[in-house]
């Protein structure tokens, strides 16, 4: 089955000389249809720049670079800004993670659903407000075309994430990213769009990459997951590899994090990763994990440490790879 | 929303009439009336007659209550000086006036609005640079000498435009200018900086993320929500221009009601005053009511609430 | 086991920023910022003249010499060869023979006076009423709202012109009535951000303690209404600048012989056609004084906002 898309070598960089920033260093991962991958990483690791670069929709000053990007066969890596244009909204489709600031607050649902629509198939309104009454009931949204005449600030925050989904899906596109939806939702909220995604991924066949800093939405929704610090990926694996058996110390210590009913002990302190991410300025020299890692040693300064290989879509970015034994059991 | 126009309706009556009373009170008050009437000079026994004919020895709310209700029916007053209806008076010159002011603001409009479009979107470029540059320039220069300036160049040195007077459309060319300069920075400004916000929002990015051509993004979504200020500001801008356009009137010697306002202020012309000051508050009010309407049917976040 | 005393550098990543005390990166940004500087300096260059002016002019300014009537600047010795000009009087004299340099030193005094103390009067009644009705909201806010739309809905021209008609016209008179007219923005401001501050969670934390509220008025809201008072402070001082130079322009305001650039632009007019300059000093004058105060407002308005978005 040939991939739906293919990212080799993405590099993303800000600004020049000495005052440049290298956001996203060599990321690589690729995706097959009806496929989830989860990237995870904290603030400022790049995996929100990633998903951007994928659009092409980094904010100016942004130089990306890709080795190769495909999508659906075709190479993206050099596309024109027109070309780009075409293709988002249609093939390709964007969530964010703001439903509050994400709508045109003077402009109706109906409209905004119903714009791309026309824009892509030239379809009548009528035509187009069908289609977006029949999206809104898949999301969940119930109230037909009197929906479409309300305003974005007349819903709450999780109707407006459902109609963000409903408007990526308006074209049926192939390819979803969704840039941490569900983080500025309530708790029960998120479990809602998680499981709507979900679903609708497998009603649709799309592929989906979901960003994301949070393990527990990884573990939900993920069938591959890349982990991604400072600008890398750092590892890469189906969700069950990743959580049963981290094999790159960062996952590992992320993972050891949590906090496990039953495991940890009351009056334990909870771990914390000591340290902070760097500054990505210039060359960091090695591996950038190496000022907060346990196992770090005098190899892992000097040289940059490349991805390694360990099995079927399965690989990690550290020189220890295979030789070190895991902290944390396997997580039930 | 009816509830919305009735506050603000009635906040605006309400002020219109505290200026009323402001007004009538300074020119009243401050002012002997009897005196001005009777002209300088005159004597005390003149001057005694005048304050008993015209009902000047009455309290004053009697007076004022007199006074309103020749307003209300359209009787502004008479002049002292011309001994004529002011309400003729204000018909005369409110044209001129009402043509400097409303061309002014459209030109102004009309440059700054595309200027501030372009600008926001090459932003630290030449053009942005030339633009910002225009405003700063503008907000500086007083309005009196920017017209004398225009005067000297293309009137005197290059004879394009006549000098003064207000007989021909020609006349009106470089008064119109020097407003249009006048209210122009504000409003260059406020575009620029709210589409530069504004094409840096979530929403912009998710107009993007659907694949909208460049033109309709700028122009449908971002436009619109750019605009909803500078309504305000364009209210307050006419305001200011219709009661402003003293200096350019008399830069000019333009018969509008600016002059109007000097020529009977140096002369202790008080209904004229009154009355002029009077209609100055009623614009003002009227038009930032006018304003508050235009934003609430811009903005939907006003008006469904 | 990893023992404290053996970390390697091989653990140690390229440099971090140094971290730098709030207050001193504000004043670094301020000094960096080339238009505040250089609105600062000019300012600073006008205000010290109009300061020093009496002993800076070459003539008496009301010395009228009726033999050297619109003398043209020294400029035109050289580009027009016009042997009137000289340096005796180097931007030349007016139409009564007075020296139009120190005239114009002396009307930088009257439109600094003016101004100043009219923003001064204005600031405090502005800021006053804005801190109250900010902070107290309720029918106080509502009243005070209501003199300020009140205020607003009068042209200030119009206002100012009828009061120094019935009073005349001089720089105590038209300092006093502009202050007591250019209020209304500062008020508008300052009840704007007081309201906002009002709502800040430590201003609960404060009345948690205890504070009263003169103290939470000084010491927790005070420090943060200087920058936006500062920015409003010096657009109402280039309002009053030109208020002042248009009462005087209309014949209005300050009363001959004091000179006032207004004045000097007044009596130009007629000079239009043969003797531009009379027209052209003053004018450039004024703009300069007023560019001056606009790029120091501005460049403090763009910095502060800057520190508050980030």
């Amino acid at each position: 089955m040939s991939a739906l898309a293919e990212v080799t070598n993405l590099n993303i960089e800000f600004g020049s000389g000495p005052h440049g920033t290298w956001p996203v260093r060599d990321v690589s991962f690729s995706l097959n249809p009806g496929e989830t991958l989860c990237i995870v990483g904290e603030s400022g690791s790049g995996k929100s720049l990633t998903g951007l670069s994928m659009m092409g929709l980094l904010p100016p000053g942004a130089r990306r670079r890709f080795g190769e990007y495909r999508l659906l066969g075709q190479s993206l890596a050099n596309a024109s800004d027109r070309h780009m244009e075409d293709l988002r909204g249609k093939d390709l489709a964007m969530i964010f993670q703001e439903p509050m600031t994400s709508l045109n607050p003077s402009f109706t649902i109906g409209d905004q659903l119903t714009e791309s629509y026309r824009r892509h198939t030239g379809a009548t309104r009528r035509a187009a407000q069908d289609r977006a009454v029949e999206l809104l009931e898949k999301v969940g949204i119930a109230g037909g075309r009197n929906r479409l005449r309300q305003y974005p600030h007349q819903l709450s925050g999780g109707l407006r994430q459902r109609v963000m989904i409903a408007m990526a899906l308006m074209c049926n596109p192939k390819l979803i990213i969704a840039d941490e939806p569900t983080t500025a939702l309530d708790v029960t909220v998120q479990a809602q769009i998680l499981r709507l995604l979900n679903s609708l991924q497998e009603e649709y066949g799309m592929g989906l990459i979901l960003i994301t800093h949070d393990l527990g939405v990884v573990a939900k929704v993920a069938d591959k997951v890349a982990v991604m610090y400072a600008g890398q990926i750092v590892e890469t694996g189906t969700v069950a590899e990743i959580f049963g058996s981290p094999q790159h110390p960062y996952t590992e210590a992320l993972l050891g994090c949590i906090p496990l009913l039953g495991r940890t002990r009351s009056g334990e302190h909870l771990r914390a990763i000591p340290g902070t991410v760097p500054a990505l300025h210039g060359d960091l020299g090695g591996c950038h994990f190496r000022n907060r890692c346990d196992y770090a040693r005098p190899a892992c300064a000097g040289q940059p440490i490349d991805l390694r290989e360990i099995g079927a879509g399965r690989s990690a970015r550290c020189i220890l790879v295979g030789d070190h034994q895991p902290r944390t059991e396997v997580l039930p | 929303m009816a509830g919305y126009i009735l506050r603000r309706g009635s906040v605006a009556v309400a002020v219109t009439i505290v200026v009323s009373i402001l007004t009538f009170l300074f020119t009243n008050v401050a002012v002997d009336p009897a005196i001005s009437m009777a002209g300088e000079g005159a004597r005390q026994e003149h001057i005694e007659l005048v304050r008993v004919q015209y009902g000047f020895d009455q309290p004053l709310y009697v007076q004022y209550g007199h006074w309103l209700e020749n307003w209300l029916s359209g009787d502004f007053g008479t002049s002292f000086r011309q001994r004529r209806p002011v309400v003729d008076m204000l018909q005369e010159r409110f044209p001129v006036t009402a043509t400097l002011a409303f061309s002014a603001l459209a030109l102004a409009l009309l440059i700054s609005i595309p200027l501030g479009i372009l600008a926001a979107l090459r932003p630290n470029s030449w053009l942005d640079r030339i633009t910002l540059s225009i405003a700063v320039v503008g907000m500086a220069m007083p309005s009196f000498w920017m017209g004398m300036l225009l005067i000297y160049v293309f009137s005197i040195t290059m004879r394009w435009l006549p000098i003064s007077g207000g007989s021909t459309p020609m006349h009106y060319v470089l008064p119109v200018i020097t407003l249009a300069y006048y209210v122009l920075p504000p409003i260059v400004r406020l575009v620029r900086s709210g589409m530069i916000d504004i094409l840096r929002s979530d929403y912009i990015r998710t107009a993007r993320a659907k694949g909208l051509r460049r033109h309709t993004i700028i122009l449908k979504h971002a436009l619109r929500n750019a605009l909803v200020p500078v309504v305000a500001l364009g209210a307050v801008q006419l305001g200011h221009l219709l009661g402003g356009s003293i200096v350019v009137e008399s830069v000019f010697s333009l018969s509008g009601v600016g002059l109007l306002a000097w020529e009977a202020i140096r002369a202790g012309d008080l209904p004229v005053i009154q009355a002029i000051l009077v209609i100055m508050a009623v614009i003002y009010v009227g038009l930032t009511l006018l304003s508050d309407l235009l934003n609430a049917a811009i903005d939907p976040r006003i008006r469904v609430s | 086991m990893t023992e404290p005393t053996a970390i390697a550098d091989y653990r140690i990543l390229p440099v971090e920023p140094e971290a730098v005390s709030a207050n001193r990166r504000l004043g670094q940004r301020i000094w960096a910022n080339k238009g505040f500087v250089l609105g600062a300096v000019v300012l600073t260059l006008i205000v010290l003249i109009a300061l020093f002016a009496p002993l800076l002019v070459l003539h008496d300014p009301n010395a009228t010499n009726l033999l050297a009537r619109r003398v043209p600047p020294v400029w035109h010795l050289w580009f027009d060869g016009d042997m009137k000009a000289s340096w005796a009087h180097p931007l030349g004299t007016d139409q009564i023979g007075r020296d139009y340099y120190s005239r114009l030193l002396l009307g930088a005094r009257v439109s600094l006076t003016v101004a100043f103390v009219a923003v001064v009067v204005s600031g405090i009644i502005g800021t006053t009423l804005g801190i109250v009705a900010g902070y107290f909201g309720g029918w106080i806010d509502a009243v005070i709202s209501f003199f300020i739309t009140t205020r607003l809905s009068m042209p200030a021209m119009l206002v100012a012109l009828a009061v120094v008609s019935i009073y005349g016209g001089s720089l105590t008179i038209i300092a006093v009535v502009l202050g007591l007219l250019l209020w209304a923005r500062f008020a508008v401001v300052i009840r704007s951000t007081t309201m906002q501050m009002r709502d800040l969670e430590y201003i609960a934390a404060a009345k948690a303690m205890g504070c009263s509220t003169l103290h939470i008025l000084f010491r927790q809201i005070g420090p943060n209404i200087l920058s936006p008072l500062i920015v409003v402070a010096t657009t109402e001082l280039a309002v009053a600048i030109l208020l002042e130079a248009s009462l005087s322009f209309l014949g209005l305001g300050v009363q001959p012989p004091t000179p006032s650039w207004g004045l000097m632009l007044a009596d130009a007019k007629a000079d239009l056609m043969f003797d531009p300059w009379l027209m052209m000093i003053p004018g450039i004058a004024i703009f300069i004084l007023i560019f001056a105060i606009n790029l120091v407002g501005d460049s403090i308005r763009d910095i502060t906002s800057v520190e508050e978005r980030s």
